[in-house]
């Protein structure tokens, strides 16, 4: 296991890896087939430390926040690594919410500074609530010449020359404030410590190391708790390298696994899904005598491999599908959201390793990951080293929630000790999600206890945070829930929101209403839309204060209508 | 030679999406959410923009899909380009 005991921070071990690795590669930006950046560990410093000196004659303290919305990036990796070197305190948003969202997660956050690319600037200073903006200092990237920036520096133009002065930090300072959801409701920003970071890359490394010479291919968010860790800080600290690619463009996707010879990339289950269409569709075209080989090849495979991988054997029994993968991939690593176990058993019999986990943004990055030792498609793993994980109050299918304990948990919610205090017990996370042990220390997840979503993008949607677009609806009163909380399932997959709504005495649900509804539910991103509506009979029950009772509603709708009622929009 | 008009473009882009993912031209219409009527996800809207990129000769950035679901906004944003 790598030891990282030496190290008090983040921004110390970064530090470190420039060092001893001035010649390795450490990052290639590519867009589409062009590649536009590609450094060595010493050009990486020598980037990061104009932007260094700037930040500290900007008086940028430890402590300080610093916001980063951009796409996947080179100048990504080098601002949360300057801000590390600091002192400071990243906050990773999401570049796809939208810009009324990140000035409200800039505003909660009380980032002091903000790096952001031009297009999404553009949005936020076009926004209404553009005067709420609280950065002081905000760096655009890519704009164009004589783009109207409103205020902000430009790039190229904050940087100072001398040598920064590294800032130390301890391990229970705050690293990073990661938002798990809460747009629109109740901001989750989950504080993680120095300490989290560093003992989950010492975990997650245990099973899935990197050395110089691994290249990892970065195609998730680098905000996204999964690739921020194995797409930037696991990397890093060993010597690896990463590639980003800044589209998803499948064609160029797969073009990026042969040109850059990838060793493991991190998925979604909505990507790996994706290339397993792309794949099926290419042994579809094959001539029937073909076809029947590759059959009789992957069946091979599976039989030699059903212990253990043995990627080298894979490679040669099957030459053409590795080729594609560039030959070299070592792991496919996909977390974020329920994945199909037929799709990740497809891979696995083409000699694909596919390693499943499971995480939470709380727990840092993952809570529990397959090892390959054996296989498993029907789990997602084992826990990581140097956690615990247990179910609390199991039925008796051995099911119950999930907790966990570890050096990687957060701190708390930022500024929410009431969430926190309902969310961490005596020490141990409670995630909501329902699993159990299988006889070999595997984890089952079975459905959650919380009343959100999980989208096969890896994003967590919380009914809460989009109530709001359905503000102002004519009707007596609606509420939206997570449709597995109404009707609890055991299992994970099939997950939508449902607006539950209650009409005015004699109201009809008419085409007005329904279009009115519908054009709401349009105007949030798509994997945030509700997937239909019920109609329900009776007031919703509220507390004192007018509140909603969701729990007590949910458990009446539960056990008065069945799922079938809710009507598709 | 002048670029065409947006009414051009938004049928030319109706017929392709039509012709892309297998869909009867007459099911789609400028306004309609076209994950839905398409019955795709957003990688799969991403094919669908390297399709019209080809078609038009254009690039357009992954971004310009962002918080766009209908082929109407899709279309004034490639014509923004031509």
């Amino acid at each position: 296991m790598l030891d990282l005991r030496q190290y008090a921070s983040l921004g110390a071990a970064l530090k470190d890896a420039l060092e001893r690795w001035p010649n390795e590669s450490c990052l290639i930006e590519a867009d589409r087939d062009r590649e536009k950046v590609r450094l060595t560990y010493a050009d990486f410093k020598t980037m990061a430390r104009p932007l260094c000196r700037a930040l500290e004659d900007a008086d940028f303290k430890a402590g300080d926040r610093a916001a980063i919305i951009m796409t996947n990036q080179s100048k990504w990796l080098i601002s949360a690594y300057s801000i590390f070197f600091c002192g400071g305190v990243l906050v990773p948003l999401d570049y796809k919410l939208t810009a009324d969202e990140h000035l409200q997660l800039l505003a909660h956050s009380k980032a002091r500074f903000l790096v952001v690319e031009y297009y999404l600037w553009r949005a936020i200073t076009q926004s209404p609530e553009f005067a709420k903006l609280t950065a002081e200092i905000v760096l655009v990237t890519e704009a164009p010449v004589g783009a109207e920036l409103r205020g902000a520096y430009r790039w190229e133009e904050f940087k100072r020359k001398g040598e920064p002065q590294f800032v130390p930090r301890q391990r229970e300072d705050t690293a990073c404030i990661v938002y798990s959801s809460g747009t629109g409701g109740r901001p989750k920003g989950c504080v993680l410590t120095h300490d989290s970071y560093l003992e989950q890359c010492a975990s997650l490394t245990a099973w899935y190391p990197f050395w110089p010479g691994v290249r990892y291919l970065s195609i998730l968010p680098t905000n996204h708790a999964i690739d921020f860790m194995v797409g930037f800080i696991g990397p890093f600290i060993c010597g690896a390298c990463v590639v980003h690619l800044r589209t998803l463009r499948p064609e160029f996707v797969r073009d990026a696994f042969v040109r850059y010879r990838i060793t493991y990339v991190s998925l979604v289950p909505m990507v790996l899904k994706n290339l397993e269409r792309g794949l099926r569709a290419k042994f579809d075209e094959l001539k029937p005598g073909k076809r029947w080989m590759l059959d009789r090849l992957i069946g091979l495979n599976k039989m030699l491999t059903r212990r253990r991988p043995r990627v080298e054997l894979s490679r040669q029994l099957l030459p053409q599908v590795h080729k594609a993968f560039g030959g070299e991939l070592r792991a496919l690593i996909v977390g974020g959201a329920f994945t199909d176990p037929s799709t990740l058993q497809f891979f696995y019999d083409l000699g694909i390793p596919v390693a499943c986990g499971y995480g939470l943004t709380e727990a840092c990055t993952a809570v529990t990951l397959n090892d390959l030792n054996p296989f498993r498609a029907d789990t997602v793993g084992k826990p990581l080293p140097g956690g615990e994980v247990r179910v609390l109050n199991p039925d008796s299918d051995g099911i119950g929630e999930v907790a966990v304990r570890s050096r990687a948990v957060m701190s708390h919610y930022l500024d929410d000790p009431e969430q926190t205090a309902q969310t961490i017990v005596e020490g141990w996370l409670l995630t909501g999600d329902q699993g159990r042990f299988e006889e070999h220390g595997h984890l089952q997840l079975f459905g959650r206890k919380k009343n959100m979503i999980v989208t096969e993008g890896g994003k967590n949607i919380y009914p809460e945070d989009i109530e709001t677009v359905f503000d102002g609806l004519p009707v007596k009163e609606f509420c939206v829930f997570a449709a597995n909380y109404l009707w609890p399932q055991k299992g994970l997959g099939n997950e939508m929101l449902v607006l539950v709504v209650r009409l005015e005495p004699n109201q009809q649900f008419d085409d007005p209403l329904r279009e009115e509804i519908v054009a709401r539910n349009r105007r949030l991103a798509d994997f945030k839309r509700v997937g239909g509506y019920l109609l329900w009979e009776k007031d919703f029950p509220r507390t004192a204060a007018l509140k909603i009772k969701r729990g007590e509603l949910a458990t009446e709708i539960g056990a008065g209508a069945a799922r079938s009622g809710v009507v598709g929009i | 030679m002048s670029a065409p008009t947006i009414d051009h473009t938004l049928d030319e882009i109706l017929n392709l999406a039509a012709s892309h993912f297998k869909v009867p031209r007459e099911k789609l219409t400028p306004d309609d959410d076209f994950f839905k009527t398409l019955g795709i996800d957003s990688l799969q809207a991403l094919d669908l923009l390297t399709r019209l990129e080809h078609h038009f000769r254009i690039e357009l950035p992954d971004y310009e899909l962002q918080g766009v679901s209908d082929f109407r906004t899709l279309a004034n944003r490639i014509q923004a380009r031509l």
